[in-house]
């Protein structure tokens, strides 16, 4: 039990040595023994719930030494919290029916294809349960590669171009990641931490000019991977091109690498500088929400129009962590989980459509509810998932992340990302009517068969889960709500401060970009300044605490 | 002058050396008796020569010998060294001979001078005096013209050659010079006597003849590892020498020329490491950024091998820049890996190559990802590594250059560091882009792979992975390796 979480992680590596023995041409045998990998690292990670405890530590932890030379100590330190639990679920529960969804759309290099996928899960589970920086480094690249061979060898038409656009995006962030990550380690040997481990930085106290900067970097890599407007572009390709499973896995695991990486490392870490530029990410989140609601709106092909809802679901899940709330982080939580569900779900209906017919133009279709009942159905419970309709998870997810925000600082934000809601039914809505309704005139989609066992298969657990999730998330929320508040503790202290001097507020967005270029410049009183305007009743200790 | 009269001198520090010339020799001999068409054999001697002499070096580890009255020394850094010498002349030696036979030229002399390049460059690493160290790299750097121009039938390997010996020769003028001018500022050309004086110095800096002759001195050495602007030799050299010698060359006496410059500015002029550092700051910027650019625009891959091998250099020139130990423990465990990653590269281009090096451009390689299946994961794990993706030795021992980097405060080195890194990552996936997303009708019949270069391969895979995942063991070497300096 003790190594639970190793052997979750590690499971689906077995199965790529385990693969490397079976002939190419025995395709069965490789999807099945994939998929019983899968399943099988799936029911280990269940004992992984019903053995969490429910408080805020972090549980079945590993620490093992790994490196150590020079300067540096790196140890293999893992563990998980309420918060990287349910990411863990969601991995290992994407993964069977990524699986699963492949077994007639790929059909060449099926051998290569499923190698990468169970690469891909060690990469993204690793990621998810690192408590070692460096550690954690290791595995958010080492997932590039199995994902950027998925869309580059399995991809359409434009998969060359998506796949080196994918990985150098991200890259680049995670270079400067990188940096940041050396530069922090280096601030906290002068202040007696020996090593790389996680928890010993979030005691580490940074003055405000070290974090500015230190949470750029971070912010940066975070932000191309959740991705933020503006820097989202290549996502819409990544999908597009990307084969069914790809894409499922990108939006419900990949995407979420990002803004968990906000949630553990970024905000904690740095909780004065990811105050100061709440603003401006709340902004940007509120720009991607509305933004690609609209983009989404005008797409003609449906994956597109999938990706682009992403970026809006994304953007809400920002919104709703920058909140600094209680409510805020958990609707954000519930929502990366949702978005995860729903979208990989939605991915997967495009991909069954896009098997039989071969293209996702909207225009192609219309009228298929007449054909394809069942598929209808599925396709209109998932729709309603993905806008959030009360009684599905997306709703729960949606509303609290409203209500914390607008309890927060980001009121005026959560006003316009609100209207982001409707847009998304808008979009959604109308893809589905002009899928699913109307006349079936077009020859080639009155010849469409219904759903088969296997793709019903496919998306019973995945339907299950969206309504229990959306009539009582209450299991889910109990287990990650000690950790959320740990979070909101962590990141108070200058929460404070802004909170009680409300005339502060409005000028933030427009002290922004000042503070970006001359980080220097208001170094010194970022907390305090807003003191002397703003109440008596705030702490002077709180806001000075983190300063030092 | 005391140092005449001693009369017992310890050949200690220098028995892989004398070892490795005796062997050159008699193989110089046993060729003269072997009928052309079984120059094979000379390799395989080679090769068992080379992993005796890796036990021999590797004996003396921890060992602090000092001999020759302090011209040559046998401390851990040589050691190190002398591993990444020996393991680039394995490699190379494991490659060279179906390609030499392929191309008609498999004269026995190859691996002769394969050993004599690699007794220079140990004298290199060994050496601590300004004499030895350049004795050394005359020896490494004549062996060195005859390996580029060895294809002699060739055009493009003789003028290799030439060139090389033209612009060595004169970049050997300059490293003399400087050190003329050093021995006139200081009256010594033992590095550790000169160190002694320099630190007595009040104002080193402002000796002009002593900042003049460094700055020689260190265009010698620059000129050597290829950095920018003195790389202008490079893509040429690299070109048109046989490709075993291109990869043999931007591995060993690169690392060599790393070994020499390393303890001559480390030990002998530590108090005027403001000027040389910020001096390899900017090289080391110019290095990266020439190297990657020009890399980019490659279509044929020994070309973007050998550019992109200036880039590398400028890489570790990130790590000599910051002159700390970190930095410095990063060269020598990158230059190791670097061995392994860039000769795995060379060995895969040759082995696709047909005869007259047709053959070796990036579209070539399209679709070998899925007909020679593991010739391709093993590129693509030496391109990984040349582009410091993890879980490879390329990245940690990028992590280390560029951490010694921000440890000594150069952060905006460091960003251009990682910066140029992640522009590499475009041309080098541009490879497994065409083997693996490119179809093609190719069957690559003619692609053999003979025992000797599986072996080279297989230890070049492991020598880019395992270090990579377990880093810990080599890092510690080189930690060991630079403290004692």
């Amino acid at each position: 039990m003790s190594n639970i979480l190793s052997l979750t992680t590690f499971l689906p590596i077995l199965g790529v040595l385990l693969l490397l023995f079976i002939p190419k041409e025995s395709k069965g045998v490789l999807r099945n023994v994939t998929l019983a990998v899968t399943v099988v690292t799936f029911l280990v990670s269940l004992l992984i719930i019903s053995g969490f405890q429910t408080n805020a530590e972090f549980q079945f932890v590993e620490n093992r030494p790994w490196i150590a030379a020079g300067p540096f100590i790196m140890h293999y330190n893992i563990g998980i919290d309420g918060i990287s639990l349910w990411l863990v679920i969601l991995t290992t529960f994407i993964m069977p029916i990524s699986v699963l969804s492949t077994y007639t759309a790929v059909e060449e290099k099926v051998k290569e294809y499923m190698i990468c996928l169970l690469l891909l899960e060690t990469g993204m589970l690793g990621a998810f349960i690192s408590l070692d920086l460096f550690l954690f480094y290791i595995f958010w690249e080492v997932m590039l590669i199995p994902m950027y061979f998925m869309i580059g060898i399995w991809g359409g038409k434009n998969k060359i171009y998506a796949a080196v656009k994918f990985f150098i995006y991200t890259m680049v962030g995670s270079l400067l990641m990188l940096v940041a990550l050396v530069f922090l380690y280096f601030k906290g040997i002068q202040a007696g931490i020996t090593d790389f481990s996680l928890l010993h930085f979030f005691s580490l106290k940074l003055d405000m000019a070290t974090q500015i900067w230190l949470f750029l970097a971070f912010a940066f890599a975070f932000a191309i991977k959740v991705p933020m407007f503006p820097l989202h572009t290549w996502l819409p390709d990544a999908h597009t091109e990307a084969p069914t499973a790809g894409s499922v896995i990108l939006a419900a695991v990949l995407l979420k690498m990002g803004t968990y990486g906000y949630v553990r490392f970024a905000m904690p870490l740095f909780p004065d500088a990811a105050h100061k530029f709440a603003p401006l990410i709340a902004t940007l989140a509120v720009i991607g929400i509305i933004y690609a609601a609209l983009v989404a709106m005008v797409q003609e092909d449906v994956k597109k129009l999938v990706a682009y809802s992403s970026v809006a679901h994304l953007g809400f899940v920002m919104l709703g962590v920058f909140a600094f709330n209680v409510e805020g982080i958990t609707g954000g939580m519930l929502q990366m989980l949702n978005h995860g569900v729903s979208t990989g779900a939605l991915f997967l209906i495009v991909g069954f459509i896009y098997e039989r017919r071969h293209t996702r133009l909207i225009t192609d279709f219309g009228g298929l509810s007449k054909q394809m009942p069942i598929f209808a159905t599925v396709f209109m419970i998932v729709t309603f998932s993905s806008v959030g309709l009360p009684g599905t998870n997306g709703f729960v997810g949606e509303f609290l992340i409203l209500i914390g925000a607008f309890e927060s600082e980001l009121r005026w934000w959560t006003v316009v990302a609100t209207s982001g809601v409707i847009l998304s039914a808008v979009y959604m809505l109308w893809v589905f009517q002009r899928v699913m309704f109307g006349e079936l005139d077009n020859p080639k989609n009155q010849k469409l068969t219904d759903l088969n066992a296997r793709e019903i298969a496919i998306m019973v657990p995945i339907i299950i889960l969206i309504f229990v999730m959306g009539l009582y998330p209450k299991p889910i929320i109990d287990k990650m709500d000690p950790a959320i508040k740990k979070l909101v503790a962590q990141v108070r202290p200058a929460s404070f401060a802004v909170r009680s001097a409300p005339a502060a507020i409005p000028a933030a967005p427009v002290a922004l970009p000042a503070g970006h270029s001359e980080a220097q410049m208001p170094v010194g009183q970022p907390g305090a300044a807003p003191m002397p305007a703003g109440h008596s009743e705030a702490p002077p200790a709180a806001p000075t605490a983190k300063t030092h | 002058m005391d140092m005449i009269l001693i009369p017992v001198v310890n050949m200690t520090p220098i028995l892989p050396e004398i070892f490795l010339s005796v062997l050159a020799m008699v193989l110089l001999l046993i060729n003269v008796f072997s009928p052309s068409g079984k120059k094979s054999r000379l390799a395989y001697i080679s090769f068992v020569g080379i992993v005796a002499t890796a036990v021999l070096v590797g004996a003396g580890w921890g060992c602090h010998i000092e001999s020759f009255s302090g011209s040559v020394v046998l401390d851990n850094f040589a050691t190190f060294f002398k591993m990444i010498f020996l393991v680039s002349a394995a490699l190379a030696v494991l490659i060279s001979d179906q390609y030499m036979e392929r191309e008609g030229c498999n004269h026995g002399e190859l691996y002769p001078m394969i050993l004599f390049t690699v007794v220079g460059m140990m004298l290199m690493a060994s050496g601590t005096d300004l004499m030895t160290i350049f004795l050394g790299l005359e020896v490494m750097s004549v062996s060195l013209y005859v390996l580029a121009g060895f294809n002699r039938a060739n055009r493009k390997s003789n003028e290799a050659g030439l060139k090389y010996f033209l612009l060595g020769a004169f970049s050997t003028g300059f490293l003399l010079y400087g050190m003329a001018l050093i021995y006139g500022a200081t009256g010594t050309t033992r590095i550790y006597k000169i160190a002694g004086i320099l630190g007595q110095m009040t104002l080193p800096s402002s000796n002009i003849m002593l900042v003049a002759g460094m700055l020689l001195m260190l265009t010698g050495f620059l000129f050597k590892i290829a950095a920018a602007p003195f790389h202008m030799w490079t893509p040429d050299v690299y070109e048109g020498a046989p490709t075993p010698m291109t990869a043999f060359m931007s591995a060993g006496p690169k690392a060599a020329g790393f070994a020499a410059a390393l303890r001559i500015l480390l030990v002998a002029m530590p108090t005027l490491q403001i000027e040389w550092s910020q001096l390899l700051w900017i090289i080391a910027v110019l290095t990266m950024t020439v190297g990657n650019i020009t890399a980019l625009r490659q279509d044929n891959i020994k070309r973007m091998l050998a550019y992109s091998s200036i880039a590398h250099a400028g890489y570790c020139l990130v790590g000599f820049a910051a002159g700390n130990s970190t930095g410095t423990a990063g060269i020598l465990f990158y230059m190791l890996s670097y061995a392994f990653m860039n000769i795995g590269a060379f060995a895969i281009v040759i082995l696709l190559a047909k005869k007259g090096e047709t053959n070796g451009d990036v579209k070539d390689f399209a679709g070998l990802g899925f007909k020679h299946p593991v010739l391709a994961v093993a590129m693509t794990v030496f391109l990984f590594s040349l582009a410091g993706m993890p879980p490879t030795a390329g990245f940690v021992g990028k992590f280390y250059l560029f951490s010694g980097a921000i440890q000594k405060g150069y952060i905006w080195l460091a960003i251009i560091g990682v910066l140029n890194s992640a522009a590499s990552v475009y041309y080098y996936l541009r490879v497994t882009v065409y083997m693996y997303m490119k179809d093609s009708t190719e069957e690559f019949d003619w692609v053999q792979v003979t025992g000797p270069v599986a072996l080279a391969l297989i230890i070049a895979v492991a020598g880019s992975l395992i270090p990579g995942i377990v880093p810990s063991f080599i890092l510690q070497f080189a930690q060991n390796a630079v403290r004692l300096i």
